[in-house]
């Protein structure tokens, strides 16, 4: 971990943000091109499953906080956008800003009691009120318990787009992506980004320093539940469903997973764990029961044999930031 | 420099485009079956429904040899999303015409929405909601096998018929529990008998104890256990353990199927009375069916998912076979409903207009370890329930199909 902190926290330099500027185009580029070989359904499921990681890794990459119940976060916009979509007849992009904004406020709840605790204590603070929240959306008539929300329309985008179609799908959750990609960039690179590097590196001297560590660390967790909101919102209107899935503790669990596959607090890791995560579930699931055991094997191996991740080691080995 | 490099990049892509939506128009048919491959169901559906598929497909050749049927199977591992990623990459783009099974009622929901959607054929066979066929239902879903309604009418009319007037409940305390307490006490009542109790546990509990001495000092003649999968099997072994069966009262499994009979042994299940719409040994039609079954699955006991897998696709490709054409899954459904289905396992029956496929239910009890013969021969027929008595009536489902 040390020498993987030493790269990120290498003073900014205009050479330092050009590695990640290339690495992004090429993103952009290789999502643009995508769907003409690869499935778009499979490439939606990724790219939100991509932010969502992003998301978990603002918190444990930037401000050092593991949290264990971010499937909260996910699972619940992806009701609340479903639900509003289907029973009040909302508007998708109204929906998914609103499910967002929802899960912002259960960030707000959650976190202002979890950040009170550190380390093994905030894991299991986080996990209790997820699995109050996934009791929760069991037992709530709205969200129909182990049937999920179904048969949800994906409506018109602003009036114009018509979602059902495929295409206009998938690029509508690209542009989501990026933008919330790009602004999770930015975060990290304010000097709000900074101060929560400092408090991940050191939070007593950040107080000694004068900083109320705790109303950052707050914002930094509304934030990440707000955008994990919108990666589960998005996901609802891909799949046009919401099931327990997505509120259930091994949610929070595979988004650990991809975070660690990836590379721990680098900018690219996660959205490349999230990818190999979810091409493992795609694609290995002719394998039955095999799937989760070479899960293991390969988040053994990942700890084991490349710790910063593949998107970490390859940045360490190119000197380069990711 | 920079004009050639996007003048390829832009070629690539139009090339990589057409490519990619250049592939369409097979004339020959493709199922999918999409069936837990791996997980908690697979001895209910699993492995065994594309054996079925196959059996079925084999059958249809010899009355129609020139239709070509390819068979290919999915595991959406019980989550709704992949499962209705699955179904839409087999519909748009692998050119398949139907799928059958769907192991659980989420996954059935998500699958037959996309069916719809898509204009193709879904025939469900594993999954329990009569939701399918009710609120939730359309031009494109068919319900073989069973549904909740008749889990709740068949167990519980037939119990009350036969004696057990007096009912608890052990029940999950999620939507499908608490909808099959409500639907069987509706129905125990309405024949005349009476619920003393229920007790309502948490999904994937492990320790029943206190429920269970509960039932016991209620007095109730019959347990009635409105849970599935692990819960009933947990609630069952440990109802052994306190000597319930001994004690003069009755199980009533409101879901289980004979693999979980096999699995739990007769020693611990035995006076367990459940319903189901198929068994192996009912006659020889099944038992020479289980034969072949067994000659691909070694060993293994089907369950009434597998004859109505096999059912599904025989009676889904003569309506193809009749109507010459496999894309047009609205078609096909309603040349399904509209020819009788006839088939070895269920005999002689009709679907109705909401989807739902009519046949008869059984209910059984299981047998007493001394009582059975050779290995699978467990239970007896306790109650026939005439197919048109099996099912939620037509105008209660409240499905959009049917005209009032």
């Amino acid at each position: 971990m040390a020498s993987a902190t030493e790269t990120i926290t290498a003073p900014v330099t205009a050479a330092s943000h050009r590695s990640e500027l290339v690495a992004f185009a090429i993103m952009a580029a290789f999502f643009v091109v995508a769907p003409a070989f690869m499935y778009p359904i499979f490439l939606m499921k990724a790219l939100c499953f991509a932010l969502f990681a992003c998301a978990f890794n603002l918190l444990i990459g930037y401000v050092g906080l593991l949290s264990f119940g971010h499937a909260m976060f996910f699972g619940w916009a992806a009701y609340f956008c479903a639900h509003m979509l289907k029973e009040w007849g909302l508007t998708p992009e109204l929906s998914i800003i609103l499910a967002t904004v929802a899960a912002g406020g259960l960030g707000l709840v959650a976190g202002a009691l979890a950040i009170r605790r550190q380390g093994i204590y905030f894991a299991m603070i986080t996990l209790a009120l997820a699995q109050m929240m996934f009791f929760f959306a069991v037992q709530a008539p709205f969200t129909h318990g182990e049937d999920g929300i179904q048969g949800v329309q994906r409506g018109k985008l602003l009036g114009l787009f018509d979602l059902s179609h495929e295409m206009t799908m998938y690029f509508f959750v690209l542009v989501v992506f990026l933008a919330a990609f790009l602004l999770i960039y930015r975060i990290i690179y304010s000097p709000f980004g900074e101060v929560l590097k400092a408090i991940r590196e050191n939070e007593t001297r950040a107080i000694s320093l004068g900083y109320k560590t705790e109303r950052y660390k707050l914002l930094a967790f509304i934030l990440s539940a707000a955008l994990a909101g919108l990666a589960g919102a998005t996901k609802a209107v891909v799949f046009q469903l919401a099931s327990l899935t997505d509120v259930h503790w091994t949610m929070s669990g595979e988004v650990v997973l991809m975070t660690l596959v990836g590379g721990l607090g680098t900018v690219f890791g996660p959205v490349v764990g999230a990818f190999i995560i979810i091409a493992m579930q795609s694609y290995l699931a002719e394998f039955g029961q095999w799937v989760t055991v070479i899960q293991g094997v390969i988040f053994v191996a990942c700890v084991l044999l490349f710790r910063r991740g593949v998107i970490g080691e390859i940045a360490h080995f190119l000197k380069i930031r990711l | 420099m920079k004009k050639i490099v996007g003048a390829v990049a832009a070629a690539t892509v139009a090339l990589a485009w057409s490519a990619a939506f250049a592939q369409s128009g097979t004339q020959k048919v493709k199922i999918g079956v999409i069936s837990d491959l791996s997980g908690l169901y697979q001895d209910i559906g699993g492995p065994g429904t594309i054996v079925a598929a196959k059996l079925a497909a084999a059958d249809y050749a010899k009355i129609n040899p020139n239709l070509q049927v390819e068979i290919v199977a999915g595991d959406p591992q019980n989550k709704a999303d992949i499962a209705a990623a699955i179904a839409t990459k087999w519909f748009e783009n692998e050119g398949v015409d139907a799928a059958v099974d769907g192991p659980n009622s989420a996954v059935a929901l998500a699958v037959s929405q996309v069916a719809a959607n898509k204009n193709k054929l879904f025939v469900v066979s594993g999954a329990a909601t009569s939701d399918l066929t009710g609120s939730k239902c359309n031009a494109n879903t068919i319900h073989w096998t069973y549904d909740t309604w008749m889990l709740a009418n068949g167990t519980g009319r037939a119990v009350v018929k036969t004696g057990g007037d007096s009912w608890f409940f052990l029940t999950a305390d999620y939507a499908f529990g608490h909808a099959l307490e409500r639907d069987t006490s509706a129905v125990v009542e309405a024949n005349g008998g009476k619920v003393l109790g229920k007790v309502r546990l948490p999904l994937n509990t492990h320790d029943f104890s206190s429920a269970l001495l509960h039932a016991q000092s209620s007095k109730a003649k019959i347990i009635g256990l409105a849970n599935a999968g692990g819960d009933t099997i947990n609630a069952i072994k440990q109802a052994a353990e306190f000597g319930i069966v001994k004690g003069g009262q009755n199980l009533a499994g409101l879901l289980v199927f004979s693999t979980d009979v096999k699995a739990l042994g007769l020693q611990v299940a035995q006076g367990l009375v459940l319903t189901e719409t198929w068994y192996w040994d009912l006659n020889d039609a099944s038992r020479a069916w289980t034969k072949r079954y067994q000659e691909a699955m070694p060993g293994k006991i089907p369950t009434m998912v597998h004859a109505g897998v096999y059912a599904s696709v025989l009676h889904y490709l003569k309506a193809v076979g009749e109507l010459k054409s496999s894309s047009d899954g609205r078609a096909v459904a309603e040349k399904m409903k509209a020819i009788p289905t006839d088939d070895p396992l269920f005999g002689k029956g009709m679907i109705r207009v909401d989807g739902r496929k009519i046949h008869p239910a059984y209910l059984f009890e299981v047998k007493k370890p001394e009582e059975s013969k050779y290995p699978g021969d467990f239970y007896k027929l306790r109650a026939t329930i005439p197919a048109e008595e099996a099912f939620r009536p037509l105008k209660d489902g409240g499905c959009s199909l049917v005209r009032s």
